[in-house]
């Protein structure tokens, strides 16, 4: 499934945080969104995901365009997310912050829901992918900065979503950490599914990116493939000044 | 020891309601000072019914429950969706509007004057008129009450609860319609609360609308601060602790209208100190 902006716009106040975004996601691939901090991607993804309402423009999640849309709306349409600074549900253990995107989406449901041997199997499989299976136990607020965003990676690829927002997921990782959620990264771009990264290292852009994006003052400032994009002169500007 | 039993009888119907609102509070993070409204929504319909149409205790107040379920399904539907400040200033004026209505619609509630003669259950031809026989209708709705509370909170529906306690958010955007979930459990939490109404309505055989007043509700939140965030038996602990504190101040020689003054004094005192210094209270599993 391929999701689209035609000309996403999201203010605060004065301040055009998106401004008149055309972008577009496809299945199969990932595509990053690189740009100075302030550039305008993290709101970019909050717009998308519901998070934040839409001043203008349309998001065209598969065939259903919308202006207004819930962030739960947003998710069931088959798209999920990570966050810049993480946000786990803290006070639960790590093996809960994985079950809670596999119950049912439905209030009677949920109560009377026990967790089987395959949801407890799919559990046990992503967490040990990021190696957090020995700290399943353990409350999301006691893991490391690191583990708690493998863990959020591990919840995110959990929903087994078709359009994944990953937002910085390897800031803070050391750099086995960042082999294994990159490797996470491919086999879902490989599985069909749709992969968007914000990312500062240009290396890393260049090794797993498809396609770039990349934003200044909330307007893309240049697309193509990484190696056309990060030689720009305008998105070198953005990042170094003149 | 009829002192004994009637201290544990109140002891028992506070647990009820503090458990009620422990699942708001204490599971979902949804603080609510309108418990005492939906206790007197449900002890008000059951005891007319009761008073006026004979009905058996056990149906009017499962009926005085469903009616609290319902006016907090119109309620939650109208508040949850605010933000946190302007819901919880929601429930306060809700409590203040019921107990308006208890006070001022004289036809059904007999105004200030309440309403006396309400009768005791009757199981089997047999009415629970000693207070040693209504303790034990008291402990089985505590023990009920705790079943139900324990099923929600080790449900996965709990885990979304806990999940929308800390960061509504982050649950919404992995599909979670989270007013829905915030609905429910203040339907059922309002449902309790009912059912606690018509308990002490007709353990005490008299109710009047001083019974549903503001403080009464935060009575309930300090025995749920007390006890601990997300903790049922903290929540019965806590009751007998807040129940028992202004028999004992009478006790120690205060005088008994002082002591009336301490107790509502102690309640906030309670509440600053915990949230300052214990913010997991006696067994809480969360902080405040």
């Amino acid at each position: 499934m391929n999701l689209r902006t035609h000309q996403l716009t999201k203010s605060f106040g004065g301040v055009h945080a998106v401004d008149g975004v055309d972008a577009r996601f496809e299945a199969g691939k990932i595509t990053a969104l690189v740009g100075p901090n302030g550039s305008g991607k993290t709101t970019l993804i909050n717009t998308i995901t519901g998070l934040y309402s839409i001043d203008n423009g349309t998001v065209i999640i598969g065939e259903v365009r919308h202006a207004k849309m819930r962030p739960s709306m947003v998710a069931s349409l088959g798209i999920t997310r990570t966050f810049q600074n993480s946000r786990l549900i803290q006070q639960i253990s790590a093996l809960d912050n994985i079950l809670l995107v596999l119950t049912k989406r439905n209030v009677f449901a949920a109560l009377f829901e026990r967790h089987g041997k395959r949801h407890l199997a799919e559990a046990e499989t992503i967490l040990r992918k990021v190696g957090l299976w020995e700290k399943r136990d353990e409350h999301a607020e006691n893991l490391s900065y690191g583990q708690r965003k493998l863990l959020e990676v591990a919840r995110a690829v959990s929903t087994k979503a078709k359009i994944y927002f990953f937002d910085e997921p390897f800031a803070g990782l050391f750099p086995e950490m960042v082999k294994t959620v990159s490797g996470i990264l491919r086999e879902l771009r490989d599985r069909g599914a749709a992969v968007v990264l914000v990312e500062h290292d240009m290396a890393l852009i260049r090794e797993i990116a498809d396609y770039c994006y990349c934003m200044d003052s909330g307007k893309v400032i240049a697309e193509g493939t990484p190696e056309e994009v990060l030689q720009q002169s305008n998105v070198i500007e953005a990042y170094l000044g003149k | 020891m009829e002192y004994l039993v009637h201290t544990v009888v109140l002891v028992s119907i506070y647990a009820v309601q503090a458990m009620s609102l422990n699942l708001l509070i204490g599971e979902t993070g949804l603080v609510s000072v309108a418990q005492a409204a939906f206790a007197g929504i449900g002890a008000y319909a059951a005891v007319v019914l009761m008073t006026i149409m004979g009905v058996n205790f056990f149906v009017a107040s499962l009926i005085g429950a469903l009616a609290a379920g319902t006016v907090a399904f119109i309620v939650g539907i109208i508040f949850l969706p605010l933000r946190q400040v302007y819901y919880i200033l929601g429930t306060v004026g809700f409590n203040v509007i019921a107990w308006s209505v208890f006070l001022n619609w004289n036809e059904v509630t007999k105004g200030s004057l309440g309403i006396a003669g309400i009768p005791r259950p009757v199981v089997f031809g047999y009415a629970l008129s000693e207070n040693a026989a209504f303790l034990v209708l008291c402990l089985v709705s505590v023990a009920c009450v705790y079943g139900i509370s324990a099923l929600i909170t080790r449900s996965s529906l709990g885990r979304v609860l806990h999940a929308i306690r800390e960061d509504e958010d982050a649950v919404a955007v992995f599909g979670y319609a989270t007013t829905h979930y915030k609905v429910f459990i203040f339907v059922v939490a309002a449902f309790i609360a009912g059912y606690a109404g018509a308990l002490f309505a007709s353990y005490l055989s008299y109710i009047s609308p001083t019974n549903y007043i503001v403080p009464e509700s935060i009575f309930a939140l300090s025995i749920v601060i007390l006890g601990g965030l997300g903790s049922a038996h903290g929540a019965i602990v806590a009751a007998f602790l807040l129940v028992v504190l202004p028999e004992v101040l009478r006790f120690v020689g205060f005088p008994s209208e002082l002591a009336g003054h301490l107790r509502l004094m102690s309640y906030g005192l309670i509440l600053i100190f915990f949230m300052l210094y214990l913010p997991k209270g006696l067994f809480g599993k969360f902080r405040i």
